[in-house]
């Protein structure tokens, strides 16, 4: 009977191997070149022994990576490996106590020392891996607590980056004129950079409020997009395509820092914001305001029933994540000097999302760890760079497909009732 | 006046060629309720796949209108076979997952192809050979509409006279209804709502790739990047309209193509693709049901 189901598998897997052969035939093997207006194709036929081999592998572990997703209702959550790991870290933590002292400590100096071992390069890297965490954090409170799909993040990003580059831009030649050093004005742009997102924030919010679902998701990348070109178009204060270029690195007691000193210095600054930003979207989780967030985005209906204004809440939802990714934006103009138009596009939002959604939508950790690949990965494998965003798109759509709460998923505080000598079960509240 | 008429011109046909994507989109909105991200990547295909074929035949010696009725057709058909296979493999499972799952995974599907193609085939823009016939009968007014036009609003409309009668008197059509009402009750009653949601796909695919073939033809090039622009306005043009609704997608397409040609022949041309979505904002602010749609209530 087993055999027969397996026997009938690779069958089906032959099968579709042979209807992806025909699928991919044109794009795959036959390649176009257009010279003088007169179409010529080239055959690559060793593609289509590669095409099949991965298309009945790809089939048969689809099949059973299908069938585990159908089980999965029937097997206890407590005993996946993810929340096993978890347990069992948790557990040789409470038993060992000089792990528990050693391990965090560990993990902090490593952090700190990160910059002052590894060279500019890898520096500057986790400088731009970080300010991502930063973004996915803040469009974790929007999509993750708030459920609402907003595909228009980079603008955000992009007024907070803004905000710095044209303060600068319109008052640093004066104040250097006055006699005040203008890379004080990374100081005084990093509150009002998220100030300005939110307020932004909040007017996009407002049209938006009564929509819900996909036609939330449409009109966010509408206004993400129209503002990227108005940035584009309007060149005499915006500086246009070109952008502002020459932003001042961030004020430290009036020293000339090297370009590898600023570095480790912008490091620290985004670590600590970073530290400063999981700490408040922690405090936010598990406040009223975070419970009444989870709530719309199980139900509206039945939120608004409870008394939840929804109105309010999906303004403070939108404000909320605006800040960070405006306060992350002055960091983005602080780290390459250099801000255009060209680092807002929908894909920065989409590039964002997906950290998110492949993290794990909801859970702090998931998401920094989320960010941390999709950033980091890359970088150091170079080789596959051209492939990347095609891995991406496939990673997020087997995260949607087969675990849908991504890579480390949110654990919900759990309330148990203990009732002394009573024998009635455990009570989930 | 002679601008006038041809801005006139101009937007009609932008509007049928919006049009044309914008059927198939409005059409799996209808049934499933999704907006499908990669049917602009499946014009794309549509396209890319017929100047291959193309390409091929006509270095084989063929006359050009065999080769275009030949690379049309199998364009159709490869369409129809992506659409087939990114319903099966990306939304089917997730038909009974929280909405903005499967917008995701479309979103996830959009990028896979874009690179896909990308990486098979090239980055660079194409330049696109035309292998539509010339009309003589064109002529006296060729300077305001040229064969390609012409051809691209005959189209149109002849797709869309023949999906009002598919929706409206055939067995499959009424099928697609009772899926777009109520999925359970459909399946009650005997329809088969997968078979029903992959011949949407089939069909919506099969539009996509006409509209490809016909648009590129039109703008002379191609590259694996246009799906996506152009799927953002058919999707504004089948929201104006009143995602769901046939005509309503028709109207909405023929409204945005003369805004679009009007507001950059009078006001600004840098801002051509701003004013599709700046439209789009405005209809989902004051009448989020469209132009021709039915104002759906929120049950719990």
């Amino acid at each position: 009977m087993k055999q027969n189901g397996i026997l009938k598998d690779i069958a089906q897997a032959l099968l579709q191997g042979l209807w992806f052969v025909f699928l991919l035939f044109p794009l795959l093997v036959m390649k176009v070149s257009v010279v003088g207006g007169v179409a010529s194709v080239t055959f690559r036929w060793n593609n289509i022994p590669l095409v099949f081999v991965a298309a009945v592998g790809g089939s048969l572990l689809w099949r059973w990576a299908l069938r585990w997703n159908e089980q999965k209702g029937a097997r206890d959550p407590e005993n996946s490996l993810g929340v096993r790991i978890q347990n069992g870290v948790s557990a040789f933590l409470k038993q060992n106590r000089l792990a528990r002292v050693v391990l965090p400590l560990f993990f902090i100096g490593a952090l700190l020392a990160y910059p002052l071992i590894s060279g500019m390069y890898h520096t500057n890297v986790m400088i731009s891996a970080l300010i991502y965490v930063m973004l996915a954090l803040g469009l974790n409170i929007v999509v993750g607590l708030g459920g609402l799909l907003n595909l228009g993040y980079a603008a955000f990003f992009a007024v907070g980056a803004y905000t710095y580059g044209l303060l600068w831009k319109h008052t640093g030649p004066w104040l250097a004129q006055v006699g005040i050093d203008p890379s004080w004005l990374f100081w005084i742009s990093l509150p009002l950079a998220g100030f300005v997102a939110l307020l932004f924030g909040v007017l996009l919010s407002l049209p938006v409020l009564r929509l819900r679902g996909d036609y939330l998701a449409i009109i966010t990348l509408a206004f993400g997009e129209i503002f990227r070109m108005v940035l584009q178009n309007s060149g005499d204060i915006t500086g246009g395509a070109t952008g502002i270029s020459l932003i001042p690195r961030p004020w430290f007691f009036g020293i000339q820092l090297t370009p590898h000193m600023a570095a480790i210095y912008i490091y620290y600054i985004t670590l600590s914001l970073v530290v400063f930003t999981i700490f408040v979207v922690r405090r936010i989780e598990n406040s009223r305001v975070g419970r009444a967030l989870e709530a719309m985005r199980e139900d509206e209906i039945a939120c608004e029933a409870m008394g939840i204004d929804l109105v309010k809440n999906k303004l403070i939802t939108f404000a909320l994540g605006a800040f960070w990714a405006g306060v992350a934006g002055v960091l983005l103009a602080a780290q390459t000097t250099y801000i255009n138009p060209d680092s807002f596009t929908l894909w920065e939002s989409i590039m964002v999302l997906m950290a998110v959604v492949i993290g794990g939508t909801g859970s702090i950790p998931g998401v920094i760890a989320g960010t941390l690949v999709l950033k980091l990965l890359p970088e150091y494998f170079r080789a596959l760079a051209q492939y990347r965003m095609l891995l991406y798109g496939v990673a997020m759509i087997i995260v949607i497909l087969f675990k849908s709460d991504g890579l480390i998923p949110r654990r919900r505080t759990e309330y148990r009732l203990e009732q002394e000598g009573s024998t009635s079960p455990e009570g989930h509240l | 006046m002679e601008y006038f008429l041809k801005l006139l011109l101009s937007g009609t046909t932008k509007g049928s060629i919006y049009a044309l994507i914008a059927l198939g989109y409005t059409m799996v909105y209808g049934v499933i309720q999704l907006i499908n991200f990669a049917h602009g990547e499946i014009y794309m295909i549509g396209g890319f796949t017929a100047l291959i074929f193309g390409g091929f035949l006509y270095s084989m010696g063929l006359p050009a209108p065999v080769v275009l009725l030949i690379s049309v057709i199998l364009a159709i058909v490869y369409a129809a076979s992506f659409g087939f296979t990114i319903e099966r493999i990306a939304y089917r499972p997730l038909r009974n997952k929280p909405r903005l799952s499967a917008l995701i995974s479309a979103i996830g599907i959009s990028i896979v192809l874009q690179n896909f193609v990308l990486l098979a085939q090239t980055e660079k823009y194409l330049a696109y050979p035309s292998y539509l016939p010339d009309l003589p009968f064109l002529q006296p007014v060729k300077q305001y509409i040229n064969a390609t036009q012409f051809i691209i609003l005959i189209v149109t409309a002849l797709i869309m006279v023949f999906l009002t009668m598919l929706i409206k008197y055939t067995r499959i059509g009424k099928a697609m209804r009772a899926t777009a009402q109520d999925k359970d009750m459909a399946q009650l009653v005997g329809v088969n709502i997968n078979q029903v949601i992959s011949i949407t796909f089939i069909i919506g695919s099969s539009l996509a790739a006409i509209g490809g073939v016909l648009i590129c033809s039109y703008m002379g090039q191609i590259n694996y990047y246009i799906g996506f622009i152009a799927g953002i306005k058919a999707f504004v043009a089948a929201v104006l309209g009143g995602i769901g609704s046939i005509p309503g997608a028709v109207l909405g397409s023929f409204v945005l193509g003369w805004t679009e040609s009007f507001g950059t022949g009078y006001l600004s041309s840098d801002y051509e693709d701003a004013f599709a979505l700046l439209i789009l904002i405005l209809i989902l602010t004051v009448k989020p049901e469209g132009l021709l749609g039915k104002n759906q209530k929120q049950k719990v």
